[in-house]
């Protein structure tokens, strides 16, 4: 084949996977702060997609425009759940955490198969078919647009947590929990903040993922997999890992797709993801010993 | 081998077990076609509720990943009997070996790599995917269009080649939680019952006190998968179609934790509690909702998730624990 | 000697731990390891225990080397150890506890039993014995602790700080049963204590261990002595 479609394919996996580092950066901050797996991760992009196919079929506005309030409801949303699902619990051990969000992801997807059926939805933007011609590439408009939103959003997230306050405070509960009690860190507060914008990063994420494919109800736990493979190969702590581990899955999956049958791409991802705990648990760019 | 088993088990408890037994024994000539397909449910969930028991409960590893083994079981079991006719029977040590193998595969990489909890949790997910994509991609055991066992004629049962009505069917669920359950009994007063449990508490500490650590866990990890596969042998015959998009997603792996989680990790009795537990509010669910007239494919996956919800908020070691002192009976693993 | 240490060294990321230490424990003897704060004396124990690999150096018991063996290896050759903070099973009972010891010593579940229950009475926490470990006190749970190292039959007792914690009454309670156990059954044993009450009481021989080096060996009476002694101690507070 020539090398024109690889390149073209392995623009369109980078691209995609910008979004799918974006959504695991969520989960890399949730992770890496509050220290809970947070299985329900795919389900909550799930539901930001779905707002965003609703708010398309109803309004016209496009899914792009309306990043800000979907990932404002999700923000509340992942607060709710922290103070109210996590906080209490978090002396509990880890299992039992997990136990729990496996639940709330239980009850989400199939609360969405009730609201919205099981049938396929998507969204037909006005630039759904466009394209740009970059040298010998034709890259999708809407892969574009996604993958430049998913890096203006990672590239805000980066900045709050390295030159605010209230991000240098989450990286301290980050780092050390009990360190930040003492220094007087409301902790408690922090864990939902940052359950909460982990949230939002997901529910910005529903937004761009929804012009490159179509939601179903049960398209989360798939996605919240894809969310792990992706920290752990990326490495934990590290945002610039989640991008990384994101463009690597997501170009990994594309061109291995095209090079045997698109249908069997997520094996690759687990094909890494076991060699990543095998032989580099704390991943490629991680700092954080894998616990 | 009859006193190692009774030996410390109350009076009154052998006596229920046995009027329980005897009562189960009996059902299927009183009771209608109906209730005999629920509790082979509530038998198939107790049962690989109670495989799965043994790595989590015993041994402490927390494995997402399980209907890998029914999946397992059940293809290599039907694809035996759909090409090469052979009989369950013997089909079911080829499934109890591949899902073993699959086990010692996992428990292998992650104990001598270290991966734990739930990382550990996260590798069984992404094993059981990896089934799921490629059995779908496995033409000659019918790929994503599924493996179809020709279809049972309800006339004569057929033990050979487990062909045959409900009930008996239902006597092979029964027989296997039965044999499950005083399995884990006689297992938890063995030896090595005792050194799952120290490995679970403290792995540190198991190894101080001469226990081999990697051979106990991993004992552990290939008794669950292979007893699993067996459940997956029973789903084969009896629903006799098969797709991997559906045995082995990842629902199936959680459906199956869920009666285990309620009715109590780490007892002999949850997994049959909680089973029964789910299965008997899920009938009462879909009574109330038939009598309301009202129809929501997904609400029955709700209400498990709300019950699982809860049971993790507020009986965070399951119900059979709370039922059990509440009934002044005593400890784990006193029955 | 039962327990030869031959020039053990160990680092953690360029932090020495242990430097050329060697020592011997006579069978039959109470020897104690003493030293400051950050000595490396549990490090020398988990490197007798298998716990964590020498880097150097080799560690023999009764005559057959040991180092590099996993840890429930050494405890089947014949070492029981305590840890420093204790690893009590929370979830079984006292009893359990001790007959998962036992276990390594006997052919059956019911001897392990049989044994377990001398152990728990020679303990004194007879009267605990089916209550879970959970709910013990700290110096319970250091009796449980030991009693369940020595249900596993050793030849060889190593005692992580037995003693911290304890009240007087409870430490000297503890020495009684130690010597006994010495002088009854020919128990080796070695300990770490910062209790030196303890230790004097009990140790015939005393290994001083500072920075990582092995700075004295000897007597009780002749390392209370010791210059080099008393200097490394000076400043610090012995309890």
């Amino acid at each position: 084949m020539p090398a024109e479609i690889y390149l073209n394919v392995a623009v369109s996996g980078l691209l995609t996977g910008l979004v799918y580092g974006l959504m695991a950066l969520g989960l890399s901050v949730i992770f890496g702060v509050v220290r809970v797996v947070n299985f329900a991760h795919g389900e909550m992009m799930t539901i930001a997609m779905y707002l965003a196919v609703a708010l398309f079929t109803a309004y016209k506005l496009d899914p792009l425009a309306m990043m800000l309030p979907i990932a404002a409801v999700l923000f509340l949303l992942g607060w709710a759940m922290q103070r109210v699902l996590i906080n209490p619990f978090i002396n509990r051990p880890e299992h039992s955490q997990f136990m729990l969000l496996v639940a709330v992801a239980l009850i989400m997807v199939n609360a969405l198969l009730i609201a919205f059926g099981p049938d396929a939805r998507g969204v037909q933007t006005s630039y759904a078919f466009a394209s740009f011609a970059v040298g010998p590439l034709l890259v999708d408009a809407n892969k574009a647009y996604a993958g430049l939103a998913a890096l203006a959003v990672a590239g805000t997230l980066f900045a709050f947590f390295r030159f605010t306050l209230l991000g240098k405070a989450i990286r301290a509960c980050a780092d050390n929990y009990a360190g930040a009690l003492v220094v007087g860190l409301d902790v408690k507060r922090l864990y939902a903040l940052t359950f909460a914008i982990g949230s939002a990063c997901v529910g910005a994420c529903g937004s761009m993922m929804v012009l490159l494919i179509d939601v179903t109800p049960p398209l989360g736990p798939a996605y919240t997999l894809l969310a792990f493979v992706i920290v752990i190969t990326g490495g934990l702590g590290s945002m610039g890992g989640a991008l990384l581990g994101g463009v690597l899955i997501g170009v990994t999956e594309a061109v291995g797709g095209l090079l045997f049958t698109p249908s069997a791409k997520s094996m690759f991802s687990f094909a890494i993801l076991v060699l990543v705990l095998l032989f580099r648990p704390q991943g490629i760019l991680g700092k954080r010993a894998a616990p | 081998m009859i006193a190692f088993l009774t030996d410390g088990v109350p009076r009154r408890g052998l006596r229920l077990l046995a009027g329980l037994l005897v009562a189960l024994l009996a059902l299927p000539l009183a009771a209608g076609d109906y209730l005999i397909t629920v509790l082979i449910g509530v038998f198939y969930f107790a049962y690989v509720g109670q495989a799965w028991n043994i790595m989590m409960g015993f041994a402490g590893q927390l494995s997402l990943g399980h209907a890998l083994y029914v999946g397992l079981g059940a293809y290599a079991s039907a694809a035996l009997y759909v090409h090469f006719g052979v009989s369950p029977w013997l089909g079911l040590w080829a499934a109890m070996a591949s899902s073993a193998a699959a086990g010692a595969a996992i428990g292998f990489l992650a104990f001598r790599f270290g991966v734990a909890g739930v990382y550990f949790a996260i590798l069984t997910i992404a094993f059981a995917e990896f089934a799921r994509i490629g059995f779908d991609h496995w033409s000659w055991l019918g790929g994503s269009a599924g493996l179809f066992l020709p279809v049972a004629n309800y006339t004569g049962n057929d033990i050979l080649a487990l062909r045959g009505s409900p009930t008996m069917f239902y006597y092979a669920m029964l027989t296997l939680t039965a044999g499950a359950f005083l399995l884990c009994h006689a297992l938890l007063r063995s030896r090595i019952g005792y050194a799952w449990l120290a490995i679970r508490e403290s792995p540190d500490a198991a190894q101080a006190l001469g226990i081999d650590v990697f051979r106990c866990k991993m004992a552990a990890v290939m008794l669950s998968a292979a007893m699993t596969s067996l459940g997956g042998v029973l789903f084969a015959f009896y629903y006799n179609n098969l797709f991997p998009e559906q045995i082995f997603h990842i629902s199936r792996s959680i459906e199956l934790i869920l009666g285990p989680i309620i009715g109590g990790i780490g007892t002999l009795v949850g997994p049959i509690v909680g089973a029964l537990l789910l299965s008997a509010l899920a009938e009462a669910l879909s009574e109330i909702m038939r009598a309301l007239g009202v129809d929501l494919p997904g609400i029955k996956q709700v209400f498990y998730g709300l019950s699982l919800l809860l049971v993790v908020m507020f009986l965070p070691d399951g119900v059979w624990p709370a039922l059990s002192r509440w009934l002044g009976r005593g400890r784990r693993g006193q029955g | 000697m039962l327990l030869e240490v031959d020039r053990i060294c160990k680092s953690f990321s360029g932090l020495r731990a242990l430097e050329d230490v060697s020592f011997g424990v006579p069978e039959g003897s109470i020897v104690g390891l003493i030293g400051p704060n950050g000595a490396g004396k549990t490090t020398c124990f988990d490197v007798i225990a298998g716990v964590t690999r020498a880097d150097g150096g080799e560690v023999r018991f009764a005559g057959t080397r040991i180092d590099g063996w996993r840890p429930d290896q050494v405890c089947r050759a014949g070492i029981g150890r305590t840890f420093q903070l204790v690893k009590p099973f929370a979830g079984l009972s006292v009893m359990e506890n001790v007959i998962v010891g036992a276990l390594n010593a006997c052919a059956s579940v019911r001897e392990a039993k049989v044994k377990a229950k001398g152990i728990i009475e020679e303990l004194g926490l007879a009267s605990k014995g089916d209550a879970m470990a959970a709910s013990l006190t700290l110096p319970e749970r250091k009796r449980l602790e030991v009693a369940r190292a020595l249900a596993t039959g050793p030849r060889l007792l190593m005692l992580d700080e037995v003693m911290a914690g304890l009240r007087p009454t409870e430490t000297d309670q503890m020495v009684a049963l130690l010597r006994e156990l010495n002088a009854r059954m020919g128990l080796t044993i070695l300990l770490i204590e910062h209790v030196m009450r303890a230790v004097m009481a009990l140790s015939r021989a005393l290994i001083v261990l500072h920075h990582g080096h092995v700075i004295a060996t000897g007597t009780p009476a002749e390392v209370t002595l010791n210059p080099a002694v008393l200097d490394c101690y000076l400043g610090e507070e012995a309890v």
